[in-house]
């Protein structure tokens, strides 16, 4: 049995305490917040031990792995003492605020061998595996130009108030929204390693951007653009998407589906000529318990895994996070 | 419960396989005489029930039913509760405290809250009850007998195995609104092992069920396995398995399942409402 432990109970980490309980072999031996009516929560309906201490958590539990879910301001200190136990570690996104706390944070993580990986999970979503694999296939020839998007209905209204309007802290578009597309386009694309310009826009929000615009350049030389806007209500809930497009034909890809147009026909893919359309329902990672997405669960699977056989986390390791982190750091430099 | 209910993911832009689909059905159904204009043809089929979220416009939609009594004779609804992007926004833009604040009524919460007094758990079960109430505000006036927690809370509660509030639900839901406890989740023999322990007999559960095993959760022959020895009332969604069945097939898989009392359906034009419900009640 591994033992895990869950730290922040918003909206992902009450998601991820729910996934770990649920897995085979695994125990959600505690979980800690700040807010005492989840934790009441917890105390009236489980046997889970509560605690709003974190390094008491850490210091009492027999754990194998935590799962840190807090604000982003509050991952450093956290993954770092839970670093010093000897945990596996499973921290959500965006990584680190700045950049030489991850460079401590991944040394120490290398120094302690344990499975380490960050919440990213469009990475475990089918269609984008399917882009990844395609573009590393070369369908499309020479690349061209890509285009990384998102958008969704965060915040629609004039009004503030948690660390989400504090760049401080982690907040605005930037960190939270848009580095899911970054870290999508720098594993699945390249990794990004010049900026040429952006625009950090506020629409609703005080003190922080709502929306980012960007040119990018990749590691390959490669252009493209960087397209995010949390404040859309066109959009029902996030919708993220990466288009790519080269010198034999082009690829949109979304959570849902992924759209292929090629010039001339690809044998080896079966791709005939013109658009090929490939669904989700075909590419989806069968999982063993579900929860608002295959993605959610596929992520915590492959976490516990790498941790029972003593994998190197290949997804979404820290290293990965950082570079995010990295890039994020280039943007804002970019608009001084 | 009829075979055939008739579902409101079309009218929310909820489509499982394309976002440009669903940014069409956001365009078609902008009005709500759109949507009326829809269920007016699906009733006019011979359809019955209309199985939906708890979405602010349903309260528009639910207005008008009421407003026609005439027209709507025998018309039933089943509620499905929360809509959970309308919570999922409120939580990350206001926390879970701020959002509980925003959607309770009155001032129940300030009486636990403030400083260091512990939120008890009997105030849990009061503060279920109160959510639980609000969101049925929109329904009254019309019959409800069926209904149902979504599957976003379902499967979280079922994942964290807080059991027990499938109990305080199923008992509420029954004593208060005399009506029978539906549950939609997406892993179904879970749920029924869990709802079985729990001493809930026979219960109502909607899940996926479809020939290609989509959205069914650790796969679809324990599904199957389920359908064909556990004692519940399955209801069938997500049978075209996001448009990648073709109804025929779809419907004449649900045939090999006696058990499978209802199939859950959306859609657009009347054809399609119409086809869908005719292979439905030549195959169940």
């Amino acid at each position: 049995m591994i033992k895990g432990a869950v730290l922040g109970l918003g909206k992902m980490g009450l998601s991820h305490a729910s996934i770990v309980a649920a897995q085979k072999d695994v125990e959600l031996v505690a979980v800690c917040d700040t807010s005492s009516v989840v934790l009441s929560g917890f105390r009236k309906f489980s046997n889970i031990s509560t605690y709003s201490d974190y390094k008491k958590m850490l210091d009492k539990e027999n754990l194998d792995f935590v799962v840190v879910a807090t604000p982003t301001k509050l991952h450093y200190p956290m993954v770092k003492y839970a670093l010093e136990k000897g945990l596996h570690v499973f921290c959500e996104k965006p990584f680190m605020l700045r950049i030489e706390q991850g460079e401590e944070i991944i040394q120490l993580a290398n120094q302690k061998r344990v499975a380490n990986q960050v919440g990213f999970h469009n990475h475990f979503i089918g269609t984008f595996r399917e882009l990844k694999r395609l573009l590393s296939a070369g369908v499309l020839g020479e690349l061209v130009h890509f285009s990384g998007e998102a958008y969704g209905p965060v915040v629609t209204k004039e009004k503030g108030g948690t660390w989400r309007s504090n760049s401080e802290e982690g907040g605005g578009c930037l960190y939270d929204y848009a580095s899911h597309v970054i870290n999508l386009l720098q594993e699945v694309i390249d990794r990004p390693v010049k900026i040429h310009g952006s625009l950090l826009k506020s629409i609703y929000s005080k003190g922080v951007e709502d929306a980012v615009y960007s040119l990018m350049e990749l590691q390959s030389g490669l252009t493209g653009t960087l397209l995010v806007n949390w404040s859309d209500e066109t959009y029902r809930k996030m919708s993220t998407s990466l288009t790519v497009q080269g010198k034999k034909g082009k690829i949109v890809c979304d959570a849902t589906e992924i759209k292929i147009y090629l010039k001339e026909a690809s044998v080896k893919e079966g791709l005939g000529k013109g658009w090929t359309i490939k669904y989700i329902t075909d590419l989806a990672i069968p999982v063993e318990f579900y929860l608002r997405g295959e993605e959610y669960s596929a992520q915590i699977e492959y976490f516990v895994k790498c941790i029972r056989e003593n994998m190197q986390v290949e997804q979404n390791s820290f290293e990965e996070g950082h570079y995010t982190d990295t890039v994020i750091e280039m943007i804002t430099n970019s608009t001084k | 419960m009829e075979k055939v209910l008739f579902g409101d993911n079309q009218f929310f832009a909820v489509n499982h396989s394309s976002d440009e689909k669903s940014r069409a059905q956001s365009i078609r159904f902008k009005d709500d005489e759109a949507i009326i204009r829809v269920l007016d043809q699906s009733i006019e089929t011979g359809i019955n029930t209309f199985m939906c979220t708890t979405h602010d416009r349903i309260a528009n939609i639910c207005k008008h039913i009421v407003d026609n009594p005439g027209s709507y004779q025998g018309f039933k609804i089943f509620p499905c509760m929360p809509y959970a992007h309308k919570y999922a926004n409120a939580v990350t833009e206001l926390g879970i405290m701020g959002t509980i604040k925003q959607y309770v009524p009155g001032n129940f919460f300030s009486t636990f809250a403030k400083g260091s007094v512990a939120f008890l758990g009997k105030d849990f079960v009061k503060l279920i009850q109160i959510l639980i109430d609000a969101e049925m505000k929109m329904f009254k006036g019309i019959e409800t007998p069926v209904i149902f927690i979504q599957n976003v809370l379902v499967d979280l509660i079922l994942g964290l195995k807080m059991y027990d509030v499938f109990s305080e639900y199923h008992e509420y839901i029954k004593k208060t609104y005399n009506a029978e406890p539906g549950y939609i989740t997406m892993n179904m023999p879970a749920l029924y092992d869990v709802l079985e322990a729990q001493g809930i007999s026979n219960p109502v559960i909607c899940s996926s069920i479809n020939k290609i095993g989509f959205r069914m959760s650790g796969g679809k022959e324990i599904y199957e396995k389920y359908l064909n020895e556990k004692e519940f009332r399955p209801i069938a969604m997500q049978v075209l398995a996001a448009g990648a069945l073709r109804p025929k097939e779809a419907i004449e898989y649900l045939g090999q399942f006696p058990r499978i009392e209802s199939v859950l359906f959306g859609a657009s034009s009347k054809s399609h409402i119409e086809e869908t419900k005719e292979l439905i009640e030549a195959n169940l």
